[in-house]
């Protein structure tokens, strides 16, 4: 099956090539030797160690599209369950020229010019509502993009006098952050999202999104989220305007928001 | 290892700040009582379970108690005369008062009311010294772990899955499992009851959940010759009653911190103080082991530069600890591993961070807690990362070891992150085992004298916060760059003043026997 799929691929990306006339770059895992493939995996699977576990393992590797998996570590972890170390090489590859990654078009500012921008464009200051909401209690993320001392030398939005901050911290119920927002006339919600559980980061998201709509604010706020996991073409399919993932700082954040801000206000 | 050289005098200083500045708040909170003391008050007399719309009777006889006018005087009494005039247990008053079939009164006569809840409440106290000793009893006959003990743990939402994964995690090698609560229930005014299946980020703490959880270990403790040590969360708007339950189903450590809930969770200044007094005075009483959360400052604040805070904050929270008879063995102050590992030489400031805490609290139970805010998706990095904090708490002498995951940054950890974490943690441990016995610290080098910096900023620190009171220390934000008012936050309408004439067995009663 994978084999029939890696063929279409290849039929389908030859079509597009012909098309658009770029050249195709092919790129897939490197080792030590160009086009070699190497990859390292590691995986549990819910059966005590033995033999035929192992082959299991190895076979597995094989089904997700590795030529000549090996099992180079397996160990038995108890009540039933063993643990994989395994090295193959990857049967495919994927044309570069032919991926274009959804990026929010905006040019990045320092903070005297986003402060200086603000100040021109908007005449006020500039209301950013953010929180970590619902079941996330990490706020690295919020805070990094919103305190004052910011993270990694960047400062945050706090420090910015153009623009009021306002962080609610983690943990916070998705009605809690929209009532603030209305009550603050917050001109971006922020939100954060870090750690996971089964995927919870993309249901909560989802419903602050809902949320806004049922209270027919979301079309009057910039609704950004950032977070690890969280690329911008992920934010724009849960319905928000932009997403930032890791090495993002508060002007990155800022910049967005006031480009956005112009570019509604002027429309 | 050789001490590190630290000024005892500014050690004593620091203490005796600490000290006048815990005794200050206590005093000013004494005249007080909460909704919740009270509801911990009755479920140590004996009532418990839900109402038809699952509001548990501790909270519906408060509330009646409430509009009665009568909490002022303490709910024992009360009860206890109701459960003498009427010929009722405490939980039929309970049911009776929920069913609308009875409204209680001031007791007839309050002095036999008095002794009969004396008798209900030392009755009590009983079984939980009676729990207390089960433990020592099952730690003599299946042994324990040496320190630092491998703290674990689990959070699946699900309270008979939790026990799956705190079996397994039992069998690779943790000696303590803490079951994570659902997130969100810190702000819950009440307690659920009974098995849960249920919740985000781990499940509720109830009584029934504890219960499964300690029969669970005790059975794998038995199997695989260790006594596993079990952990819950003792915070939040209803810290004395979970300590209730905590010290009924002998759990062996509560994280009960005296001001994480006013810094962390917005909960009011005067319901923490008050509240943490009384649950500490349970675990105390039950020989439970507190766990404190100044690592959780760290996350906000630079564990650098607010290194003194954390120790400023420890001493406080031993002081607090002290007032509610806790012995220094249950004092599993809080601290961890969380500089910036770009920093230069940030191994040799950890090392004097935890060091100086060692040395600051030689009979302490230090818990000692993994790097989080500098852990990445580079789990190989971070692998590394968790072994250096391996390194220096079997160098320190740590006493809880909070096992780092490489995955910190990235889901609540899978199978195979808690085994590669006990695996990584046993054989920095092994390796190392007696290093600390072989190294000596450089007198007058960067390592001592990093400690010296800190205890001496503890001590100006302290002497700030004892000149203006830790209200409003907390109101300028001094622990971990978070600020908090005395009226604010959440549970202040559940703080009661006490009537001239307030009653409650249990302060006589535990901080006499607890030993």
């Amino acid at each position: 099956m994978s084999a029939d799929m890696s063929k279409h691929l290849t039929l389908h990306t030859s079509e597009t090539v012909a098309e658009n006339r770029v050249e195709p770059n092919f790129v897939k895992p490197y080792g030590d030797t160009m086009n070699d493939g190497r990859v390292q995996l590691s995986f549990t699977l819910p059966v005590a160690l033995d033999e035929n576990a192992k082959e299991a393992a190895r076979q597995l590797a094989l089904e997700m599209g590795f030529d000549e998996p090996a099992v180079v570590h397996a160990e038995d972890m108890g009540q039933g369950f063993s643990f994989y170390v395994l090295y193959g090489q990857c049967k495919h590859r994927v044309d570069l020229s032919r991926i274009k990654v959804a990026k929010p078009e905006f040019e990045t500012l320092d903070k005297d010019a986003i402060n200086a921008l603000i100040a021109e464009k908007m005449g006020r200051k500039m209301v950013v509502v953010g929180a970590c909401i619902e079941t996330d209690a990490h706020t690295v993320g919020i805070d990094a993009i919103m305190n004052m001392k910011g993270y990694n030398g960047h400062k945050g939005l706090e420090s910015y006098h153009e623009v009021r901050a306002i962080n609610m911290g983690a943990q916070v119920d998705s009605e809690e952050l929209v009532a603030r927002a209305i009550e603050e006339q917050a001109d971006v919600i922020l939100v954060s999202q870090v750690v996971t559980q089964k995927n919870i980061h993309l249901d909560n998201l989802t419903r602050l999104s809902d949320l806004l709509e049922a209270e027919g604010i979301r079309d009057r706020v910039i609704l950004v989220v950032g977070g690890p996991r969280i690329s911008h073409e992920l934010a724009k399919e849960l319905g928000y305007d932009a997403g930032f993932g890791t090495k993002s700082y508060a002007e990155d954040v800022a910049s967005f928001a006031i480009n956005e801000w112009i570019k509604r206000h002027t429309a | 290892m050789s001490q590190l050289n630290l000024d005892q005098g500014q050690i004593d200083r620091a203490r005796e700040s600490a000290r006048r500045i815990a005794h200050r708040v206590f005093d000013d909170m004494s005249q007080y009582t909460t909704t919740t003391v009270e509801r911990a008050t009755l479920r140590l007399m004996g009532v418990d379970g839900v109402d038809d719309n699952q509001i548990p009777l501790p909270n519906r006889l408060v509330a009646h108690l409430q509009e009665q006018k009568l909490l002022a005087h303490g709910a024992a009494s009360v009860v206890a005369g109701a459960m003498a005039e009427h010929a009722l247990t405490a939980q039929q008053v309970a049911e009776a008062v929920a069913a609308g079939k009875l409204v209680l009164a001031r007791p007839k006569h309050d002095k036999a009311a008095r002794q009969s809840a004396e008798a209900i409440a030392a009755k009590m106290c009983e079984h939980i010294a009676a729990q207390r000793a089960v433990r020592s009893q099952q730690i003599d006959k299946v042994g324990e772990a040496r320190t630092p003990w491998l703290y674990l743990i689990v959070a699946t939402g699900n309270i008979f899955e939790d026990i799956v994964q705190a079996r397994a995690a039992a069998e690779q090698g943790a000696d303590i499992v803490a079951v994570i609560r659902s997130t969100g229930q810190s702000l819950l005014d009440y307690v659920p009851y009974g098995a849960t299946t249920e919740g985000f980020g781990g499940t509720y703490a109830t009584q029934e959940n504890f219960r499964l959880m300690r029969a669970a270990l005790d059975e794998v403790g038995a199997k695989i010759g260790r006594y596993i040590r079990l952990t819950n969360y003792c915070s939040g708007l209803c810290m004395p009653e979970i300590a209730a339950m905590g010290a009924m189903e002998r759990l062996d450590m509560m994280l009960n911190d005296s001001m994480y809930g006013i810094i962390f969770r917005d909960i009011n200044m005067k319901r923490t103080f008050i509240d943490q007094f009384f649950s500490r005075m349970v675990n105390a009483y039950a020989g439970i082991i507190i766990n404190t959360g100044e690592d959780n400052y760290l996350t906000t604040a630079d564990a650098f530069d607010a290194a003194h805070t954390v120790l400023a904050s420890q001493l406080i929270n031993e002081q607090f600890a002290y007032i509610s008879g806790l012995k220094p063995d249950q004092m599993g102050l809080g601290h961890a591993f969380e500089i910036n590992p770009d920093l230069e030489n940030g191994f040799l400031w950890e090392v004097a961070h935890a060091q100086l805490v060692r040395q600051v609290f030689p009979e302490a139970c230090l818990k000692y807690m993994p790097p989080t805010k500098h852990m990445t998706g580079n789990i190989f990095r971070g692998h590394i990362q968790d072994a250096l904090f391996n390194v220096v708490s079997t160098l320190t002498g740590q006493n809880i070891h909070l096992l780092g995951m490489m995955t910190e940054a990235i889901h609540t950890p899978f199978i195979q992150d808690r085994f590669l974490a006990i695996q990584n943690a046993k054989y920095v441990f092994g390796t190392m085992r007696d290093l600390h016995d072989e190294v000596e610290f450089k007198a007058g080098g960067r390592i001592e004298s990093r400690a010296q910096q800190v205890l001496a900023e503890t001590v100006g620190i302290l002497a700030d916060i004892e000149k203006i009171g830790l209200p409003a220390a907390i109101g300028r934000g001094t622990f971990a760059d978070i600020s908090r008012t005395m009226d604010g936050g959440k549970g202040l309408d559940g703080v009661i003043a006490k009537s001239p004439d307030y009653y409650n067995p249990f302060p006589d009663l535990m901080l006499a026997g607890a030993n």
